[in-house]
């Protein structure tokens, strides 16, 4: 049995190590060489790259790559978890309307999607005019730019990633339970938090987890919507790698990235074995 | 003195009338069942107690107060769900003292009353389980200590050994019974299950098309069915159909058809010429050989046995006289001191007494065929 389980498993494990794997370990050993003026990398080890890491730029970028991250990860969930209740609580004819709504935006580029926002949020768009004309916002303020430019654009483009794993796991929820809880004298908010969420509980943490990663390295949307105080840690190495032509501090960025990518995987993990298995029945 | 009291409840659901005009009036401490076929609107009128539920009409009142617009959470009655509805990610414990942990007691205080608990319902060793790792019968008696543990005016069950097999639901039914003498709290129990119904009540009241049907005792339902429906749904019954002949003080003579005309006896005064229906249970007609003279007073016909079932305890056969057909069931003792006699195709002597045949206030045609009726509804069944 052990046998036929490893033969089987042998390709997708060939390709992870082939992969993600040495890719990522080389990463890691490219942050310890010296970079050469042709971009490439140098013979011997070099401490210069890691080194670079103190640049009191750095954490300041890893900060806001932080927050907008977590920012962004808090409004999807917020704003995902009444859609994928009420999908979940639909008729079945209108279930699959629902879910291909959330799903319709797919069919367009994800660049001319972030465009439209540019248009949208522009200062002469249909957007800032009005806000303008209604002196909601200053005259001489831009929507555009900003590191919440960045959120709004980023929640937008998040959005469905979130909607369905908590759909998928609503889906599977026994609303019985709401009731349940009402009888035995929880308000409707309480039931809400103390047998709702802990009953999708896998879902919120795929939700988190799907939209948490790729935000940490998202550089297109900050690249596009942000500006020079929007930067990201996305936009650094992507600097690092075609400007600077610095491969080593590139790496040693992404080596920095990747730990912390790691961090919410470990706590997942931690969460999934601990006394509380979260299976939903 | 009535502590819970339905008056003039009505709810539709669409165009689907659930509960048409019920009013109830249930006495406290007592074991009160909702009983009826599904569909008859018995859980939608529990689900109205629960708050889970509003009547479209009508008003329902607990202890001489106004429930009727109250949020669930703020009526003292507490469930116990057919599917049982226990939190999975909360354990044993967790799950009874959740009731209490939600009005707010110390943390000491639900120790010990969960703890009481899980003794009443003999599951101090599973305590820290979690609800996946317990049998049917154990998440039962979760529910019932997770309902018990806040002391409710009622304990509204709905259905609550319908997800069981057979020998654990009468070993329930039997805890269930012990429980409510020891807790002394009201009980509404909705069930389908006229056995569980008749063996559990201090008084049932029979639903069919969100109507209540019959008020009474589980004798008196059983013995004096007031109409067609409770007579076909609560056991099985023969339906005697015929029209009165003659009258006397306390008895009348009624001809079923051509050959077969009966006394029986009438608590109504009866006029002659009157249609009238009858019920009489199986159980109450007894065979002997055909050339043996019945006790007296008793109604007899010649029969032949058509079938034969055997149930251990009693035995159940179908005869034939003309055209007309008869359900017998025979104790046990009975049907073998008639053995040689009792064989398929043989002619025997049903009697009964004429007391034990039992007129019916009102009938309906349909309820005969009740059986077929009931198995053509959709069946609520355990996931």
């Amino acid at each position: 049995m052990k046998r036929q389980e490893l033969r089987a498993s042998l390709p997708s494990l060939l390709w992870l190590i082939v992969f993600v794997a040495l890719p990522t370990l080389m990463i890691f050993g490219i942050a310890f060489k010296p970079a050469n003026s042709q971009g490439g990398i140098a013979p011997g080890w070099s401490l210069a790259a890691v080194k670079s890491l103190a640049d009191p730029h750095v954490p300041l970028i890893l900060w806001r790559t932080a927050w907008i991250s977590l920012a962004t990860t808090a409004l999807c969930l917020v704003l995902a978890l009444p859609v994928a209740w009420t999908i979940a609580r639909a008729s079945r004819a209108w279930k699959s309307w629902l879910l291909l709504l959330v799903v319709v935006p797919f069919w367009t580029n994800f660049l001319i999607r972030i465009f439209a926002w540019k248009q949208i949020l522009h200062a002469e768009g249909l957007l800032a005019r009005t806000l303008k004309q209604l002196h909601l916002i200053a005259p001489d303020a831009t929507l555009l730019y900003q590191p919440l430019t960045v959120v709004v654009v980023s929640v937008y483009s998040f959005l469905p990633f979130a909607i369905l794993p908590l759909y998928a796991a609503a889906e599977k929820f026994d609303f019985s339970l709401l009731e349940a809880a009402r009888d035995l004298g929880a308000s409707r908010l309480r039931a809400l938090y103390q047998i709702f969420l802990p009953g999708i509980r896998q879902g919120l943490i795929t939700a988190a987890i799907v939209v948490f990663i790729p935000m940490l390295g998202s550089f297109v949307i900050p690249d596009l919507i942000g500006g020079t105080d929007s930067e990201m840690i996305g936009n650094k190495i992507a600097q690092r790698n075609f400007s600077d032509r610095n491969l080593p501090q590139a790496a040693a960025l992404s080596a920095a990235l990747t730990l912390i990518v790691l961090i919410p995987l470990v706590l997942k993990r931690r969460a999934e074995t601990s006394p509380a298995p979260p299976t939903i029945r | 003195m009535s502590f819970l009291r339905f008056e003039n409840i009505r709810k539709s659901f669409g165009s689907f009338r659930a509960v048409d005009d019920v009013s109830l009036a249930i006495g406290k401490g007592r074991v009160f069942s909702l009983l009826g076929p599904s569909g008859s609107g018995k859980t939608t009128l529990l689900r109205m107690v629960a708050g889970f539920e509003q009547p479209d009409h009508g008003r329902i009142f607990l202890d001489g107060e106004d429930i009727t617009d109250l949020p669930p959470e703020r009526r003292k009655v507490n469930t116990v769900f057919q599917h049982y509805a226990l939190f999975p990610h909360l354990s044993v414990r967790e799950n009874i003292g959740f009731g209490l942990k939600m009005a707010g007691h110390g943390k000491a205080q639900i120790r010990t009353e969960v703890e009481r608990m899980l003794q009443v319902v003999d599951l101090a060793t599973h305590a820290d389980k979690r609800i996946s790792q317990i049998s049917g019968g154990q998440k039962q008696r979760v529910a019932l200590a997770r309902a018990l543990v806040n002391r409710p005016q009622v304990l509204l069950l709905d259905e609550p050994l319908a997800a069981l097999d057979l020998k654990l639901r009468q070993h329930l039914l039997a805890e269930l019974h012990k429980i409510h003498d020891e807790v002394g709290i009201t009980f509404l129990y909705v069930t389908h299950d006229q056995s569980e119904a008749l063996s559990i009540s201090d008084e049932i009241a029979v639903m069919n098309h969100g109507r209540v049907q019959q008020i009474g005792s589980p004798q008196e339902i059983y013995e004096k069915p007031e109409n067609s429906f409770v007579a076909a749904f609560i056991g099985d019954t023969n339906f005697l159909s015929g029209t009165v002949t003659a009258t006397a003080a306390d008895h009348a003579t009624v001809q079923l058809d051509d050959t077969h005309v009966i006394t029986i006896t009438a608590d109504v005064p009866l006029k002659a010429g009157s249609e009238v229906h009858l019920s009489l249970r199986p159980e109450k007609i007894r065979l002997c050989p055909v050339d043996e003279p019945p006790p007296a007073a008793h109604q007899h016909f010649s029969a032949i046995v058509e079938e034969i079932y055997y149930h251990g305890a009693f035995t159940r056969c179908r005869l034939s006289s003309g055209a007309r057909r008869w359900l017998v069931d025979l104790p046990h003792q009975h049907a073998s001191t008639l053995m040689p006699a009792l064989a398929k195709g043989s002619a025997v002597r049903l009697h009964w007494h004429a007391a034990d045949a039992f007129l019916l206030h009102s009938y309906h045609a349909d309820d005969e065929s009740i059986e077929d009726q009931l198995d053509e509804l959709p069946h609520t069944t355990a996931p």
